[in-house]
């Protein structure tokens, strides 16, 4: 600041407006910071732990470490050698009881059920009593010692990353041999459930547009007067408690409810029907839930439509409805796009709305998730659907972004 | 709007059209609007028709303990993560607009995710890491998720504040000798303040009614009112929830009135400038 005159036109100018240019991006750049720190702690790593599980598989070697190492090099062809069944004894011996062989077997057991009593009660019988070889008592105690598939699925998880998880989270799993294949009894829980949910969303997805495209249309072409004061009753459910709206439905759509008093006033039905705690009071509560998020997209793109075009397609005789189709709905695409996208993606991580509407044969993949972390305690499986949804929200998050321009036009503001 | 010569179909189709969207309005506000009048019911039954007015839900609202407990902690956790919320984003926001960099895009995009990311990812994965270092059960565990699930309604609003910004403002007050620091406060602030208390509020709306991640990550000493609904509801839904119900409603139409107050003087202000 101080430095004469003469002695700072000795640096070319280019230079000093490069460092200018330097200090004002770690100015700025130092506001960002703080920011991206704490997603990194509180959302980043958090994530990046979680998916982390989804292909970890430490329980065996800690278990077994003894014969981990005696089948590292094995072919898998044949019975492994004597060594490695003095190893299984000496490490079922150590871990009798403990939580780490516990551990060990609950993680076989997923894979080849009857593992885990097979070792546990294994253990329970050492030290072996007789002279004879390790090999001959372990057989002699229960055959699936003798069995190959047995030892091969122990060397099989020896290693700590595994792609078990994943796999079943996509109903495949590896044969005996390693190779991956469907399930056997024609498993295909998971499959179903992913096409659960990419169907409901999409159900929901046509539903919100067949009733926010005409609302949107009418709140874009009315006055601002008017229209600000219908926009309220979009924001108003908007911006209301999901918890409180659910509670409403269910008090709307239960046996004795205010929809069911209509239909049966109106002559439609006989006897009150079922509409909740199945996939009707789902999809009517996640609809209601989710079109605002259509209406708001579709509205501000309609808002910047020129009813002009119109007028000038109909004054050239273009009849009304084909005026409509040819001339303004193409420019709408890109609000139905944004808005169908945000409301499909929102539906996919849906969790609450399935929880407390629907019957069991109604949830979806986030109700997985919680299932086997609450209830199962099986992180593998949890991660691996999460790596799953998490990817297939991505996609279409990105996909959504390159659409809408810049991420600042995808916050629900108006 | 409609010509006095238009055509009977022209006519149909117009009063259709009208019909079509006030049952689809309807439809939006209905259930919010129907569950009010239950809660005044003096009956223990949630259904029409009403048997009598009480006020006797609201007093087993404000006597019971596990619900006024849960509503003291939503009185704790949603403002906390509200200000952390609103201290991080409007920063960020500011170096955001003001700078460019290669992957900016990139992480504009992350900033925003976690509104994206579904929800129960979010719970498991920081119950899965906060657990073992004793920040699940706590209050500083939910509110930093919280705060981190708000962050992206503040950094939003605030850029989008800011696009009409003239940084003339700023550089003028520096000229005049402020301080970065003081220029901040006292011009770059009052000017972007509506974008941060509309970002803060919705961030605030968003930890208020947030039930999924503190299923995971609350002991049962940092239950919050939505997490108690969604046990109530789920058990035996009673006049109770209809209450508690109420209650959340009027706070989001204080929510939205205020919002709709900060958009219409932001935008006076914005057409006085204009003139």
């Amino acid at each position: 600041m101080s430095e004469p005159i003469a002695e700072t036109a000795a640096v070319p100018l280019k230079r000093l407006l490069q460092r200018a240019e330097r200090m004002k991006k770690l100015r700025y750049g130092a506001l960002i910071a703080p920011l991206a720190v704490f997603l990194l702690l509180t959302f980043l790593w958090p994530i990046a732990a979680l998916l982390l599980k989804s292909v970890d598989n430490p329980e065996v070697a800690a278990a077994l470490p003894q014969t981990v190492h005696q089948l590292s090099g094995w072919p898998g062809k044949e019975l492994p050698h004597e060594g490695a069944y003095a190893a299984l004894v000496s490490d079922l011996s150590l871990g009798k009881g403990s939580k780490t062989l516990a551990e060990a077997a609950k993680r076989l057991n997923m894979e080849e059920p009857g593992l885990r009593s097979l070792l546990m009660n294994t253990a329970r019988k050492l030290p072996l009593a007789s002279d004879a070889g390790p090999r001959e008592s372990l057989v002699a105690m229960d055959e699936r010692w003798g069995e190959l598939c047995t030892w091969q699925l122990i060397a099989r998880n020896a290693s700590q990353k595994t792609d078990y998880y994943l796999l079943a989270a996509l109903d495949l799993t590896r044969d005996a041999s390693g190779e991956i294949s469907r399930g056997e009894q024609g498993d295909s829980v998971f499959t179903e459930i992913f096409g659960r949910t990419i169907w409901m969303s999409f159900v929901v997805t046509v539903y919100c547009l067949l009733l926010g495209f005409p609302l949107a249309y009418l709140l874009a072409s009315l006055s601002k007067r008017s229209s600000n004061l219908l926009m309220v009753f979009v924001l108003l459910p908007f911006w209301t408690s999901i918890l409180v709206r659910v509670a409403a439905w269910i008090v709307l759509l239960q046996q004795g409810g205010l929809i069911n008093h209509v239909l049966i006033a109106l002559g439609i039905t006989d006897e009150p029907l079922q509409l909740v705690f199945n996939r009707v009071g789902v999809y009517v509560a996640m609809v209601h839930i989710l079109l605002p998020f259509m209406v708001l997209p579709l509205y501000s793109v309609m808002k910047g439509i020129s009813p002009t075009y119109m007028r000038a397609a109909m004054s050239l005789g273009c009849p009304p409805f084909k005026s409509f189709w040819k001339v303004y709905f193409p420019m709408t695409v890109p609000g139905i796009a944004a808005g169908g996208l945000l409301v499909f993606i929102l539906s996919m991580g849906y969790y609450i709305t399935p929880a407390l509407l629907g019957s069991p044969k109604e949830q979806m993949v986030s109700y997985f998730v919680a299932f086997y972390t609450n209830e199962t305690t099986n992180w593998g499986m949890a991660a691996a659907l999460s790596a799953l949804l998490l990817a297939a929200t991505l996609l279409l998050y990105v996909v959504y972004n390159r659409l809408v321009g810049s991420a600042t036009n995808g916050a629900p503001q108006r | 709007m409609l010509p006095p010569y238009a055509s009977l179909p022209e006519k149909l189709w117009y009063y259709g059209f009208r019909v079509f969207c006030g049952l689809v309005l309807l439809f939006l506000v209905l259930p919010v609007l129907v569950i009010i009048p239950l809660s005044f019911n003096s009956d223990s039954i949630l259904m029409y028709p009403m048997s009598g007015f009480s006020l006797r839900w609201y007093e087993e609202f404000f006597y019971s303990e596990v619900w006024t407990h849960a509503l003291k902690n939503s009185l704790i956790v949603s403002p906390f993560a509200t200000l952390l919320a609103m201290a991080l984003g409007t920063p960020a926001a500011i170096g955001l607009t003001r700078i460019d960099f290669p992957g900016k895009a990139l992480l504009m995009a992350v900033l925003i995710s976690p509104m994206v990311v579904p929800v129960v990812i979010v719970g498991v994965a920081t119950y899965l890491v906060f657990a073992p270092i004793g920040l699940s059960g706590s209050y500083l565990g939910l509110i930093m998720v919280h705060a981190a699930l708000g962050v992206p309604f503040v950094v939003t609003t605030v850029c989008a504040t800011l696009q009409g910004f003239d940084y003339n403002l700023v550089r003028a007050a520096t000229s005049l000798g402020a301080s970065p620091l003081t220029a901040f406060f006292r011009v770059t602030l009052p000017l972007v303040a509506p974008g941060v208390i509309s970002g803060g509020l919705f961030a605030f709306g968003t930890s208020f009614d947030e039930v999924v991640v503190t299923l995971f990550l609350a002991g049962p000493q940092q239950t919050t009112l939505p997490r108690q609904m969604f046990a109530g509801i789920r058990e035996n839904i009673s006049p109770t929830i209809a209450a508690v119900a109420t209650i959340l409603t009027v706070i989001s139409v204080l929510m939205l009135l205020t919002l709709e107050w900060l958009r219409g003087r932001n935008e006076r202000l914005r057409t006085a400038v204009a003139e």
